[in-house]
């Protein structure tokens, strides 16, 4: 089992002329992802270099290939009405890469997707997700990953994480313990995002598949916090979680629009508190995610 | 992006914001001019910088004559403004504003701002202004009103007429306290803010409401459909190394420390700099190359990095994703041959392309003998803080 996507799920690629969506496309067909097609209007009818069709609209591509997930590089300018245009289609995974998207775009995105309760969206500024042996949407470097029946400790986990470079740390660092990985998500670290902690971690806890669950998230936002208090009423997994950011100094923005500390709010210290205290293990250095969940699941 | 208190007064009057009169000056003698034309009362003079600290620095000042004007205006423009903000080399001040004083009654602190817990933006209100609202929201929330605005319609006005009241506005005033409320409103949503400030909100004893401070930012995201407000950003205002990162789409931020980090992502950056903490050093610097990067951008990091002069050492950290290894470490090599490597550079690359990167390094380790692998991160962090260390 696996959560959001498998090895059914159909992706098309919005933006798949572009360089970094053509890439993409083939790096997540050689892994063995279901890609149909892709979109860019006004190049409609064409085929792209793997020979998937493109369609100049995300209907049309519906309507022609039963895309149900699609993955979207459509410049910044541009992201946000691809991203309703997807869910407008009846796309049920929207899975945003696109880094830049103007954050008042994403609060018009956010209201418009409340009407569509059976589009879900990932990112936007994200890795993407993936479930390993079946299907990678997204940027993240497949072979880092560990299908749960090839994990060698019989455990696997479910990702969460703010950062998409530290998913893969995570993911490395328990794959080369054993331990599989159900599904990762890249939830991106931009201030108005698609899904976030709470819904997923409610995901993988009702997964059977799904051992453990990890959390990676950084300074900035309360999300932390409240995923804390989540956990504690309603998670009964185990949850290993790290936060980045510890040494950023007071002030200063660290790239992610979500990094930012102001006042006591959103603080390395304050969501290491509030996860400590919600019984989750913190694990003190970016290089010790991995053991420190080997050593939850007594692997 | 920020830009200077006069021309967020000037956004705000243009929105049909009350803002009290003052001059813009760039010398002592329209300093001067500037009290005379105000009819010799009491004025304020305010440098025009980004940072914050003014007033402690000695960079606002009450003036009673002309001659003052002149004075604090030549103090102004002939210093470098210093406050914790700014670090020890401060920052330069070319521009001023004179304005005269006002009998302020009471104070008040309007804000709008993005929550990212409701997804959207958020006016907030307080009768308690002219103070820092982060201290009055920790001591008495009660005293702060946070109104979220509709995504899509933004401030209506029955919320604008409420807060307006909730704040103690009576009669007249309270109507225009709340058409200002939904002016402010209008300006963060037009303009893509992401903070439309106004700090102090006053009552005159003459019973006027006036925006007497102003503080606007923008979602850098957001400039490409904004060319006039682009156009304000002052560089004379940022560290020279952070506008050339900026130029080369790296999000790059000076600390204090003696090691360099170059990372791909913000939150393995912010993680390199708390293993490098971790392993007893501090890092010197916060830098994401970000997922595409260019060849051109990652030599541009290395030498922003190492025109750094407190940096011993350097730490590169890479997960290639979207941001592919080999591009790394052509780039680390070709900026290896320009610079020259003085200082030891410790390596650890993992993911998209790592083979061929591998190989790259390989066979530039003669010709760059400084260079170190490193395994895992753990092996990074230790390695490079022993060599910094020995």
């Amino acid at each position: 089992m696996s959560i959001l996507v498998n090895s059914s799920t159909k992706v098309i690629c919005q933006g798949i002329t572009g360089s970094a969506g053509a890439f993409h496309t083939k790096q997540c067909l050689d892994y063995g992802t279901k890609m149909v097609g892709g979109v860019t209007p006004g190049k409609g009818g064409q085929k792209d270099a793997n020979g998937l069709p493109i369609f100049d609209t995300v209907r049309q591509a519906v309507e022609a290939t039963g895309a149900d997930a699609t993955m979207i590089f459509v410049p910044p300018p541009f992201a946000a009405d691809a991203i309703m245009e997807a869910a407008d289609a009846g796309i049920r995974v929207i899975v945003a890469i696109t880094e830049g998207i103007p954050v008042l775009d994403m609060v018009k995105v956010k209201a418009f997707l409340k009407d569509r309760p059976n589009s879900v969206l990932i990112g936007p500024n994200c890795p993407g997700v993936i479930t390993p042996g079946e299907c990678k949407i997204g940027i993240m470097p497949g072979y880092i990953h560990l299908p749960p029946k090839d994990a060698k400790s019989g455990k696997s986990v479910g990702i969460i994480s703010r950062s998409g470079t530290l998913t893969y740390e995570a993911v490395w660092q328990c794959a080369s313990r054993g331990i599989g990985q159900t599904t990762a998500v890249g939830i991106g670290g931009d201030p108005v995002k698609g899904l976030n902690y709470i819904e997923l971690l409610e995901m993988f806890n009702n997964d059977p598949q799904t051992d453990a669950i990890i959390l990676i998230g950084e300074i900035g936002g309360t999300d932390e916090e409240t995923a804390a208090a989540y956990i504690k009423q309603h998670v009964n997994k185990p949850v290993v979680a790290f936060i980045a950011g510890r040494t950023a100094p007071p002030g200063k923005r660290m790239g992610h629009a979500g990094a930012i500390i102001s006042g006591g709010e959103g603080t390395a210290e304050s969501k290491i508190n509030a996860l400590t205290a919600a019984g989750i293990t913190v694990a003190e250095s970016p290089a010790t995610i991995g053991e420190a969940m080997a050593k939850v699941l007594g692997v | 992006m920020k830009i200077h208190e006069y021309q967020a007064r000037q956004i705000l009057a243009d929105a049909g914001i009350p803002v009290p009169p003052a001059e813009v000056v760039r010398s002592a003698d329209e300093a001067a001019a500037a009290f005379e034309k105000f009819g010799g009362g009491m004025c304020v003079v305010k440098a025009q910088v980004y940072a914050g600290g003014r007033g402690k620095a000695g960079f606002v000042k009450l003036v009673k004559s002309a001659d003052e004007a002149r004075q604090a205006a030549q103090f102004m423009l002939s210093n470098r403004m210093v406050s914790y903000q700014t670090g020890p080399e401060g920052v330069p001040v070319s521009v001023l504003i004179v304005a005269p004083g006002v009998d302020i009654a009471k104070e008040y602190y309007l804000g709008i701002t993005i929550d990212r817990a409701r997804h959207t933006a958020t006016l907030i209100a307080s009768a308690e202004g002219g103070v820092e609202i982060e201290e009055v929201a920790k001591k008495s929330p009660e005293k702060v009103i946070k109104e979220p605005l509709h995504p899509l319609l933004g401030l209506q006005g029955y919320q604008a007429r409420e807060i307006a009241y909730r704040l103690g506005f009576e009669g007249k005033l309270a109507g225009a306290a709340a058409k200002l409320m939904a002016n402010l409103a209008k300006v963060f949503l037009e303009t893509d803010a992401s903070l439309a400030e106004i700090n102090p909100l006053v009552v005159t004893k003459q019973g006027e409401l006036l925006a007497i401070d102003a503080k606007i930012n923008f979602d850098d995201n957001a400039l490409f459909r904004h060319g006039t407000i682009a156009q304000m950003a002052d560089e004379s205002q940022e560290k020279p190394l952070d506008v050339r990162a900026k130029k080369a789409n790296l999000n790059y931020i000076a600390l204090d420390g003696n090691i360099g980090c170059l990372v791909n992502g913000a939150g393995l950056a912010m993680a390199t700099m708390d293993i490098v903490k971790l392993h007893g050093a501090e890092p010197a610097n916060f830098l994401d190359v970000g997922g595409g990067v260019t060849a051109e951008g990652a030599i541009e990091a290395f030498r922003i990095i190492l025109s750094d002069p407190k940096v011993k050492g350097i730490l590169v950290n890479i997960f290639g994703g979207i941001a592919k290894c080999d591009l790394i470490a052509e780039a680390l090599v070709k900026a290896g041959r320009e610079v020259g490597f003085k200082v030891p550079v410790v390596v650890r690359l993992e993911g998209t392309n790592v083979e061929r990167a591998r190989e790259i390094l390989k066979a530039a380790q003669s010709e760059l003998p400084t260079l170190q692998p490193a395994t895992d991160l753990t092996d990074a962090a230790k390695k490079v803080v022993a060599a910094v260390a020995a």
